[in-house]
């Protein structure tokens, strides 16, 4: 298996990525101005600040070329994982519901956060129980998530929240402590938490290997929801 | 011609950049100054503004979280 970590200007999170992403399986890297994916069988949307964050988080990145050719990747069922910054992509080109608002406290939060994993049955958390608690890092400044209650309740009722900040340890603000969702499919999941920066016990956790040791299990099957 | 976008924060939604604003003011010595919000004015010359309208939809706004104005020279 080989999994493509996308690269904007401004990310700096992708070499975490791909070190992650290496433990697992084959990994490159996949330069935003190319339209291909080179073929590969999962991609990872990192973390930073692609385009400076300029306008909104997201706001710009989701429309460089190599976006076209994630969107018809996941349109086909493949699985695509956006983290932090690449959450606030996937939102922003509606691969994804809702979006990432400033957090309420308005500062940049840097910090361990236990994640409750609500739903299994997706490629980046087949390897999960359900219920599990993963204890990833989180550092952002833009990550409370957000959509308006009609959304909310759909999102609820079709089962698309993958990840919960566990109970108190909300730290942006997000609705429903909500710090993971999946699009309806499934195969698309973003979440604000760090994974890849998750991957080894020196430095106090490696449950974020459990997502990509997911992938490589489901392979690039399309999970039944 | 020059054309003015207002982008504003959705009702409803929590907006801790005007609440902080807010909270400066009475130390300021302000008072009587309420429902701060604070959002974002894109200038830009423009031939045909009759695409703006789409422009924002698609790039200066996020529908979801904010809504826009479209201000352009009387006349």
């Amino acid at each position: 298996m080989r999994i493509g970590v996308v690269r904007f200007p401004g990310s700096c999170d992708e070499a975490d990525a791909i070190a992650a992403a290496s433990a697992v399986a084959e990994a490159e890297l996949l330069w935003h101005g190319r339209t291909d994916l080179d073929g590969v069988d999962a991609v990872v949307v990192p973390g930073g600040f692609s385009y400076g964050d300029y306008l909104r988080p997201g706001a710009i990145a989701r429309y460089s070329p190599v976006m076209t050719a994630v969107a018809a990747f996941a349109a086909d069922g493949g699985p695509v994982l956006g983290i932090c910054n690449g959450f606030q992509v996937l939102c922003e080109a509606g691969l994804l519901p809702g979006a990432l608002l400033p957090n309420n406290s308005l500062r940049f939060i840097c910090r361990q956060v236990d994640l409750t994993v609500e739903r299994t049955t997706t490629p980046w958390t087949a390897a999960c129980e359900a219920g599990e608690q993963l204890s990833i890092p989180s550092k952002h400044a833009n990550g409370r998530w957000y959509a308006d209650d009609q959304t909310l309740a759909q999102i609820e009722a079709n089962g698309q929240v993958v990840f919960r900040y566990a109970p108190g340890q909300n730290p942006n603000g997000s609705l429903a402590d909500i710090a993971g969702v999946c699009s309806e499919q499934g195969n698309v999941v973003g979440l604000m938490p760090h994974p890849e920066h998750a991957v080894d016990l020196l430095t106090g956790s490696a449950d974020g290997l459990k997502l990509f040791a997911s992938v490589l299990e489901e392979g690039s099957s399309v999970p039944v929801s | 011609m020059k054309a003015r976008i207002l982008i504003r924060p959705k009702q409803g939604i929590l907006d801790p950049q005007g609440q902080t604003v807010e909270r400066a003011l009475p130390a300021l010595g302000f008072s009587g100054i309420s429902e701060v919000s604070v959002g974002r004015l894109v200038e830009l010359e423009v031939d045909d503004p009759a695409q703006l309208e789409d422009l924002c939809e698609r790039l200066l706004a996020n529908p979801l979280i904010e809504d826009f104005e479209i201000q352009l020279p009387e006349g």
